[in-house]
Order: C-alpha cells, then structure tokens, then sequence
C-alpha cells in the first residue's frame, strides 16, 4: 500500500513522471489564464464603489489565497522529511520557500495598489496585509536559515523544522494581527468585494484565475525541483546519461 | 568565552548530582532538572557580565526613543507602552544568544542530549535559568523606563503582568531560533531573522494591554490570550527545541 | 459576444476609468512576475547542463592527457 509513497520519494521517478507532466499543465494554464484574464479585463462589469479597480481583484486574490498555501505546504513537506527522512520532500520545500515569497511579495504590492484608491495611501496597517508581510518575514527567515547550513543534511532538517515552527505560528500570528487591528481602527472597507453578493459574472472569472494561478504555482515548484533532482544527484549515472542525451541549445 | 565556565560545566554537573544524593546510573527526571537548573543559575551568576548586559541594552534602548521621538511628555506617553514592550523584545533577542553557546562549545551539551532524561525538561530547565537570569530582571526594570516614558500609573501593573507573562514566552520561541543556529560558525543577524516574526503575537498582545490599562479599557481578554500563548509555548516550545539540538549537533 | 464587453473604445479600455494606472500597473507585475518564474528555472536548467557537460569534456581531456603522459613515460623508459 505504502509503495506508491516511496516510489514518489525517488528523485529519478518524480523527475521522469513530472516531465510527462509538464506539456499538459502547461496547455491547462495558457487556456485558463488567457480566458481568466481576458474575461477580467473585458467582461467584468464595473463595480458601482471601486470602479475599474474591481479587475485588480482577480490578479490579487488568486496570487494571496495561493501564497497562503505555501506554508502548510512547507510544513507537511517538513513533517515528511523529519518521518519518513525522503529526499524529494526536502527538495520540494527547498523550492517553495522562495516561490512562496515570491508570491507573498505580489501579493503585498497588488494589496498595497488596490488599496490605494480606497485608503488614499499605499500602505496602510490592514490586518491581511500586516499578517501577509509577517508571513513575508517567516519566509525570509526560512530562507535564510537554509542558506546558512553548509551541510545538505542539516539545512533540510532545520528548515522543516522551522517550517512545522512557522505554520503552527502563521493562524496565531493571523488572529493576533486581526484581534489588534479590530480594536485598533475601524474596520476597512476592503472587506466589501466579500460582503457584498457576488453574481456568477463575478466570481467564474475568479474561480478560473484561482486555477489559473494554481497551475503556475504547481509549474514553476516543478520546474525549479527538477533543477534541484539533477543539482543533487548530478553524480548518479542517471543524470549523467540525461545530460549527455540532452540536445544542445 | 570565561574560564568559570570553561573548568566548571561538566565537574560542576556532577557534584550537583552528588549533592543531591543520587547515583549517577539512576537519576530521576526531577532530579536532572533541578540539577540542570542550579548548575545554569551558578555559571551565570559567576558571570557577572553577561548578567548586566541585556538590562544595559534594555536601558539605552528605551533611552533612545525620547532622543529619537522628542521630549514632549504627552508623545511619550502614547509611545511609553509600545517603545518598552519593543525594548523588552530586543532585549531577549540580544541575550539569547549565551543560551546554548557555551554548553555547545565545551561539549556539554553533546552529554545532555546523551543522557537518558526526557531532554524536554533539560531544555525547560536551562530557558527557565535562562528566563530567571535575563528575563526577571528586565520584567523588574521595567517600571523604572514607564516612568521615564511617563506612562500612566494605572498601566504600571499590567505592564509588569504582561512581561512577566510574555518574556518566557519570548525565551521559549527564542530558545527554537538558538538551537536552529547553534551549530553555525557565523550567525550574525539570522537569529533575529527567524525568531522576531514568530514572536509578533506577544508583541501586540503585551503592548496593547498596557495601551489599554492606561486608557482604562477592561483586560480581561489580553490576560487570556496571553496566557493561552504562554501555556501553549510552554507545552511545545521546548520540544521544538530539543528537536533543533539534536539537528544540530549531530 | 462582442456586446458584453464593458468598454465602448479601445481606448476606453486602456484607460480603464479613474484607474489606468493601478489596473495596468498590476497586471503588468503580474506578467513580470509569470515570466520570471517561468524562465528563470529553464536558464539554470540550461547553464547547470553547460557546466555539467564542460565539466565532463573537461574530465575526459584530463584522463586522455594522463595516458598519453603515460604512454610517453612508458616510451622513454622503453628506450
């Protein structure tokens, strides 16, 4: 039962099958995002409060609920490399440390130019937006952990340790930051776009961007482990044999 | 690193065992930790130095925000709660940094992780000695820079509660980051780096209290949630960190 | 098809109300953001494999120098 499992953890097997992989969410992602975007430029009507500003919304939305996912990602993929000791898992949360902040980071600055026209300024102390930036700093931390042990052994077993740490800390960090907030100010109006009813015109572009960006997501994790399979086992005959197959160009 | 610390760690370690009347085949986990506990107390308090440091740090931090803010006494007193709470923080970011050190660098810490006990309570024996040597007296301190800041009197006590409440707590989070860097050669800022975003929570919840002691708002929910988060890091915490020694030792 | 689309003009389109741009601005960091992550995998792929293979080239040149070095001393003794 559990040989699917372990068949998964070997670089060489995920390396093969992820290539098999590739082509086809490549086409999936193209065709979601051209129609995604395309319906959120044209056809989302305009809201009657923010105007224009509501097709900032299907950038910004799908890029946060995604960055958002990263750490429980980083975590489990922790929790598998501290168990079960497979290397793949490590490689994978090696990746997608840096791929999470990176979408943390689009996430900030689209958050920081949506809001402008609401707030009147770039940057105001929200509480999704201050909890994102702590999360932003979580990321850097783990980031940086991971370049400062020299031995490959140790780095992936601090940082899944660290990662477990973080996603244990993100929801408290989150609540504390809501809790502080609330008190603090009266709440924003940022809020609106999910107060108010949603029309299917509204939330089907939301929903395809959503997968859209999964797609992505998923893509550049993938492609950026496969640089990391043959980094680490550029030893094993192999990869040996790959990179001499590999046409030149 | 002081000669006291050097000769006495491991001899030290095992008169306390003598002392208190045990074999060392057959120590009871109360035992240990009580032993631990003691021994940490002695080296730090012969070292007086690392003793005096955070709270110097503490001092002139809290000194530099009228510098750096202004003197006029009703700004300071709208920043007094935040501007110590942030100085408290640092503070026991600054002095976490001897909290492993030097175990790791005589090899004593090698024989703790070797020893039978459940290395949960060693680690909660040396952040509570390390809470005790660095923490306490910051916490004690405090009233004295409110003053200073010219925070209202009413928020004096919830002051003291709250850091007495949330400085283990920032031990305890910090003691993970420790353990996670022990093993490096050059750490520099990276502790920092991996532990202030994890202790956020206290922040708020400690300086907020304290804003709304002063203001006169109820606290009861403050007092919970802090508590919460201290039952709650006291419990994981030093798992955590005994999972990061042995990461990092080995 | 063409009737639901929100804007009158090309123009219009690219003025996107009030909000040119904070629109355009997003949606242009979002394609910077797309590209980057898609191509800067595909350029370490690319430059790991270069190296691998210069690096293989230049284990091979090494072991043939070895035994041509060895075949010369082999010679000289010889004579």
């Amino acid at each position: 039962m559990w040989q699917w499992f372990f068949r998964l953890g070997s670089p060489k097997w995920f390396y093969e099958m992820s290539g098999k992989w590739l082509p086809w969410l490549f086409v999936l992602m193209t065709a979601l995002l051209s129609v995604g975007i395309v319906w959120a430029l044209l056809y989302v009507p305009q809201d009657y409060q923010q105007g224009d500003t509501i097709r900032i919304m299907y950038v910004h939305v799908p890029v946060a609920s995604i960055s958002l996912a990263c750490f429980p990602l980083m975590a489990v993929a922790g929790i598998i490399t501290l168990v079960w000791k497979m290397k793949l898992a490590d490689m994978v949360a090696k990746c997608a440390a840096p791929i999470g902040a990176w979408f943390t980071a689009v996430a900030l600055a689209t958050g920081a130019i949506w809001g402008q026209p609401i707030w009147g300024t770039w940057w105001a102390w929200d509480a999704r937006l201050t909890s994102m930036l702590i999360q932003f700093f979580l990321l850097i931390g783990v980031i940086a952990l991971r370049s400062a042990i020299e031995s490959t052994d140790a780095a992936a077993k601090a940082c899944a340790l660290l990662s477990i740490v973080g996603a244990i800390n993100v929801p408290i960090i989150k609540y504390s930051v809501e809790w502080w907030n609330t008190l603090h100010q009266p709440a924003s109006n940022f809020s609106m776009a999910e107060d108010s009813p949603m029309g299917p015109e509204i939330w089907v572009p939301l929903v395809i961007m959503i997968f859209a960006v999964y797609c992505f997501f998923v893509i550049s994790l993938i492609l950026s482990t496969r640089n990391e399979i043959l980094e680490r086992e550029r030893r094993s005959q192999w990869v040996v044999d790959l990179i001499a197959d590999e046409r030149t160009n | 690193m002081s000669e006291a610390s050097k000769t006495s760690h491991s001899s030290l370690f095992k008169k306390e065992l003598g002392a208190l009347g045990v074999d060392q085949e057959q120590v009871s986990t109360f035992a240990a930790f009580s032993a631990t506990l003691r021994r940490d107390l002695l080296i730090a308090l012969k070292r007086r130095n690392d003793l005096l440091n955070p709270l110097m740090f503490f001092l002139i931090v809290v000194s530099l925000f009228p510098l750096g803010v202004s003197s006029d006494p009703q700004e300071l007193t709208r920043i007094a709660a935040g501007a110590v709470w942030v100085s408290a923080l640092l503070a026991s970011m600054l002095s976490l940094d001897n909290l492993f050190r030097a175990d790791y660098e005589d090899g004593s810490l090698e024989q703790l992780l070797l020893s039978p006990q459940p290395l949960y309570f060693m680690v909660l024996a040396k952040n509570i000695s390390h809470w005790l040597i660095s923490g306490l007296p910051v916490v004690l301190l405090a009233p004295l820079l409110a003053y200073m800041l010219y925070l209202p009197a009413d928020a004096y006590w919830t002051l003291v509660l709250t850091l007495l409440l949330g400085t283990p707590v920032l031990s305890l989070f910090g003691a993970i980051g420790v353990a996670l860097t022990v093993g490096l050669g050059s750490r520099g800022l990276i502790l920092a780096v991996i532990v202030l975003p994890l202790t956020v929570p206290v922040l708020i919840i400690g300086a907020k209290a304290v804003t709304d002691a002063s203001l006169g708002l109820p606290l009861g929910m403050h007092f919970s949630l802090m508590g919460a988060l201290l039952a709650l890091s006291l419990s994981l915490a030093p798992l955590a960190s005994a999972a990061a020694l042995k990461i990092s030792v080995n | 098809m063409f009737d639901n689309i929100q804007f009158a003009s090309v123009g219009e389109f690219f003025q996107m109300g009030k909000y040119t741009f904070h629109v355009w601005s997003v949606y242009g960091l979002f394609a910077v953001f797309l590209f980057v992550n898609l191509f800067k995998p595909r350029m370490q792929r690319r430059q790991f494999i270069r190296e691998q293979r210069q690096k293989a080239l230049r284990d091979k040149q090494i072991a043939q120098q070895s035994v041509e070095q060895e075949r010369a001393d082999a010679l000289g003794e010889g004579q």
